[in-house]
């Protein structure tokens, strides 16, 4: 016990020291896998203060730590654009209009789930409310700084704003059947974000009203309405939890209605059955590769759904909404090559720029570039191959994952009471419905009662 | 004749739009796989042909010809045999979260009269996504309680349970758990150790009342569905298949697998690798995964589950890999690359999805690689099928020539570029 203790204090501090600073690093003679132009045979890449400043051969630079990636693949690091790591509560499941509440108000920087995320070669990922409500909480761009024990450092600094939607059975159950208040049909989903629109729009005006000197009052500060005026105004991307065609089409014409532009679906199992019009739109997809039937409205979905999708041009990505996928989401990547015969490349932009695109941060991430920050993947073996091993996960130039020096237990916080750690039966989304994430801390108290 | 129009209308909408929902039929003729790589699994890997006839394969050799057999030019193809998944709920629940859609869990403690074979669905739609991906056979079981029934081996074609059948049935039992059921299991450790004794001891009274029954039930006496389900694990004809996953209750498991001296297969063991040299020494079979699954405790390394089939291997364990999974059952051979990624090797790991799981249920006379005699499940691919990039080209079961479609192709094939498109 007491050692497990000592390892404890020992990683921990280990790690938050590194937390503190950019890293530098050199990766010789990779096989570089940019994403963005092409793949650099035996290539090194330089990052100095966590950013990208040099890619090219033969580079040296002094003192610098050095990883030798030779006969390895070297990508960038991966971004996860729909997960429920790193945080404490998922569902403020009281309102259909939740458009207040952050998820950023409950990072969890203890949860050993980002460990096995780096382990994955994934970076980032957006910590995103569930999806109880039609109108869900604003989400949070997080960074894997494992190690980091202050939640502010978890965050990706001047990430856009992002917040949860949600579409179809989720909300429908939650409110309609629980609380017998609606949305209780698609119909009623449509009604909600209208006439949150609506609040947001009148809140707006108000304020304009009162700032041109029309009006002697502001009008009374309220944050769901800020929020939704917000979204008006194109400074909060949506993140809208859906997966029937019908439903999507919806979402599109009343976003359409409101001039919000800003719109990545999220599931969207059936996105490929209205993909010309996502893609005349503009709006982005992020999907499972290939989760389906696990509730009635993904029965009469496909797994060639993110090929479909790329194909008509929609930016799409491959998400997680899983502890478990996080870690393979390569793997997941590469289904799309079993289910629509994607190039290389084209399967590993949807775990790299495209998720980057959708989270608004591809300036910053989701390519090797230089200039860009300091985020990278190194595999042994083809990252899309079966294969495929992380060796080390980059995050700002630290090191964050490294095979080698993986220790059994890496959790940061170790209850003391507990005399040996729980161990948990295997879950399979299968038994209990629950096939994403969305539902946490509301979904024991409408289908756990199951006996099993 | 307004009505005699919207009837044949309504007739067209209803042939097409039941085509869409269903794969074409299976042909069944002499095939010819002409110049394959064929991967025999248990006599290594030959350059040749594969003839199969009246269901079965026939011949494997160099040169083959056969009268009015359909020819399959395979050069730079591969075959390989049909894959096992030994554990799912394939055919049992169609939609997890629509109850009336589930079919796995009957009610009671005690059901190991309850028959997934009566229940499987020849229907499911998950069944063609399932088989497309190379996996022709899967052990179907139910779940739930101390002893939820007896699972079936089923290949993935057939329109009766009857036709799907292949030929082994195997009564499972949940081992008493220590372990928590899951995130939501808010039972405290004190409890938890309770309930494990409770159910301890709810296993030996029906044990010993299954063990009088097998021995007067010779001798007439009342008939007891439940116990007489029992009767064939009991005389040690067929194997019990217990479901254990921590290392305290493998050891337990163990302990009273002794006692009682029958043949038992232990499933999940997702801490196996914890006790692999008592599972070696016991010689117990294992049927573990899924692979892909995170670890069962916080202080496991992240790799726990890839690396647990291969830790077992190595030390001596006869191990099946299986997904553990209802529409995803298609994943199996990925599991399987990942388990020889981490630690397995490919060979190995490719026997655990095949031969192994075929002796673990004691058909391996008829299924788990390619020989003469054998049934002809296989499939033809152009390259290693645990890539997730390799194609399958042609898929037989029981000789069967079954079409490369499922509800997935069909639905690509509609909405890749869909008519119409976008209205301007």
């Amino acid at each position: 016990m007491k050692n497990i203790f000592l390892l404890f204090i020992l990683v921990a501090c280990s790690l938050t020291l590194a937390a503190q600073e950019m890293g530098d690093i050199l990766i010789k003679n990779g096989t570089v896998l940019t994403i963005t132009d092409g793949i650099k045979e035996n290539t090194d890449i330089l990052i100095k203060n966590g950013k990208i400043t040099q890619i090219g051969e033969n580079l040296s630079a002094g003192n610098t730590k050095v990883i030798d990636a030779e006969g390895k693949y070297v990508m960038p690091g991966i971004i996860d654009a729909h997960s429920h790591i790193a945080l404490d509560v998922v569902n403020e499941a009281t309102s259909p209009v939740t458009a207040e509440v952050w998820v950023g108000d409950g990072l969890n920087p203890y949860d050993v789930g980002v460990y096995r995320a780096l382990a994955g070669g994934v970076t980032i990922s957006h910590a995103m409310h569930g999806s109880a409500n039609a109108v869900g909480g604003q989400c949070e761009t997080i960074k894997h700084r494992y190690g980091v024990i202050d939640p502010e450092g978890m965050r990706m600094k001047d990430a856009p704003r992002t917040i949860k939607f949600a579409l179809g059975e989720n909300p429908m159950r939650v409110h309609g059947e629980r609380n017998n208040i609606a949305p209780a049909t698609r119909m009623g989903i449509e009604q909600i974000f209208r006439n949150a629109f609506e609040e947001g729009k009148a809140y707006m005006n108000a304020q304009k009203t009162y700032a041109s000197g029309q009006s002697d009052f502001p009008p009374l500060y309220n944050l769901r309405s800020e929020v939704m005026a917000d979204i008006l105004k194109g400074d909060i991307i949506i993140h809208c939890h859906s997966y029937r065609a019908d439903e999507i089409y919806m979402l599109l014409k009343v976003l359409e209605d409101y001039g919000v532009k800003k719109i990545c679906f999220q599931h969207v199992n059936e996105g490929f059955k209205v993909a010309p019009e996502l893609a005349a739109y503009g709006a982005h997809a992020s999907v499972f590769s290939d989760w389906w039937a696990y509730k009635f409205e993904v029965y009469y979905s496909t797994a060639y759904n993110a090929a479909i999708l790329a194909e008509n041009g929609v930016v799409t990505s491959i998400n997680s909404d899983s502890g478990e996928l996080i870690r393979h989401l390569y793997h997941e990547a590469a289904k799309t090559q079993r289910y629509g015969g994607l190039s290389d490349n084209d399967a590993l932009k949807l775990i790299t720029i495209n998720p980057a695109i959708q989270l608004g941060i591809n300036d910053r991430v989701g390519s090797i570039e230089v200039g860009k920050e300091g985020d990278i993947a190194i595999f042994e073996n083809h990252p899309l191959s079966i294969y495929a091993i992380p060796q080390q996960t980059i995050v700002d130039g630290v090191v964050r994952f490294d095979i080698n020096e993986d220790q059994p237990d890496m959790r940061l916080d170790v209850d003391p009471d507990e005399t040996i750690p729980a161990f948990y039966e295997a879950e399979t989304h299968s038994h209990h419905g629950e096939g994403d994430r969305c539902m946490q801390d509301v979904y024991e108290f409408l289908n756990h009662n199951h006996k099993h | 004749m307004k009505k005699i129009t919207l009837i044949i209308a309504l007739a067209l909408l209803f042939c097409v739009s039941s085509y869409s929902q269903q794969v074409k039929k299976s042909t069944y003729n002499d095939v010819l796989l002409k110049n394959a790589t064929i991967v025999t699994v248990t006599n290594g890997t030959i350059t040749g042909d594969l003839l199969i006839k009246d269901g079965v394969i026939a011949k494997i050799g160099k040169s083959l010809s056969a009268a009015g057999a359909t020819f399959i030019d395979c050069t730079d193809k591969f075959v390989y045999p049909g894959f096992i998944d030994g554990g799912t709920q394939l055919g049992l629940i169609e939609i997890s979260s629509v109850s009336l859609t589930q079919d796995a869990d009957e009610l009671g403690d005690y059901t190991p009269h309850m028959q997934a074979l009566t229940a499987v669905n020849p229907n499911s739609v998950s069944i063609p996504v399932t088989r497309v991906n190379g996996v022709t056979t899967v052990f179907s079981k139910p779940t739930g309680d101390l002893f939820p029934g007896t699972g079936a081996l089923i290949n993935l074609h057939g329109y009766t349970p009857d036709q799907m059948y292949a030929g082994a049935k195997g009564v499972l039992m949940n081992f008493p758990s220590t372990g928590k059921r899951g995130r939501w299991d808010r039972r405290s450790e004190e409890e938890i150790k309770k309930d494990g004794e409770k159910a301890m001891k709810k296993l030996k009274d029906f044990w010993s009342q299954a063990k009088i029954y097998a021995g007067i039930n010779q001798t007439g006496g009342k008939y007891n569905p439940q116990l007489a389900a029992m009767v064939p694990v009991i005389k040690g004809e067929s194997p019990l298949m217990i479901e254990v996953n921590k290392k305290a209750d493998i050891l337990s498991a163990l302990k009273w697998v002794n006692e009682n001296d029958i043949k038992v297969v232990f499933t999940g063991v997702s801490d196996g690798w914890r006790v692999a040299d008592s599972l070696a020494k016991y010689e117990i079979p294992v049927i573990t995964g899924p692979v892909l699954q995170v670890p069962s405790r916080g202080s496991d390394k992240y790799d726990t589950a890839y690396t647990n089939a291969g830790k077992m291997h190595k030390a001596g364990v006869q191990v099946a890999i299986r997904t553990n999974e209802t529409e995803n059952v298609r994943n199996l051979p990925f599991n399987a690359g990942f388990a020889a990624a981490y630690g397995m090797g490919v060979e190995e790991a490719l026997k655990a999805i095949t031969i192994v799981p075929a002796q673990i249920f004691g058909v391996d006379d008829q299924l788990g690689s390619l020989e003469e005699g054998k049934v002809a499940n296989l499939f033809v691919s152009d390259g290693d099928p645990f890539e997730p990039k390799t194609t399958i080209d042609y898929l037989f079961i029981e000789g069967w020539n079954v079409p490369m479609e499922s509800r997935h192709t069909l639905l690509y094939d509609e909405f890749l570029e869909r008519d119409p498109g976008i209205k301007e």
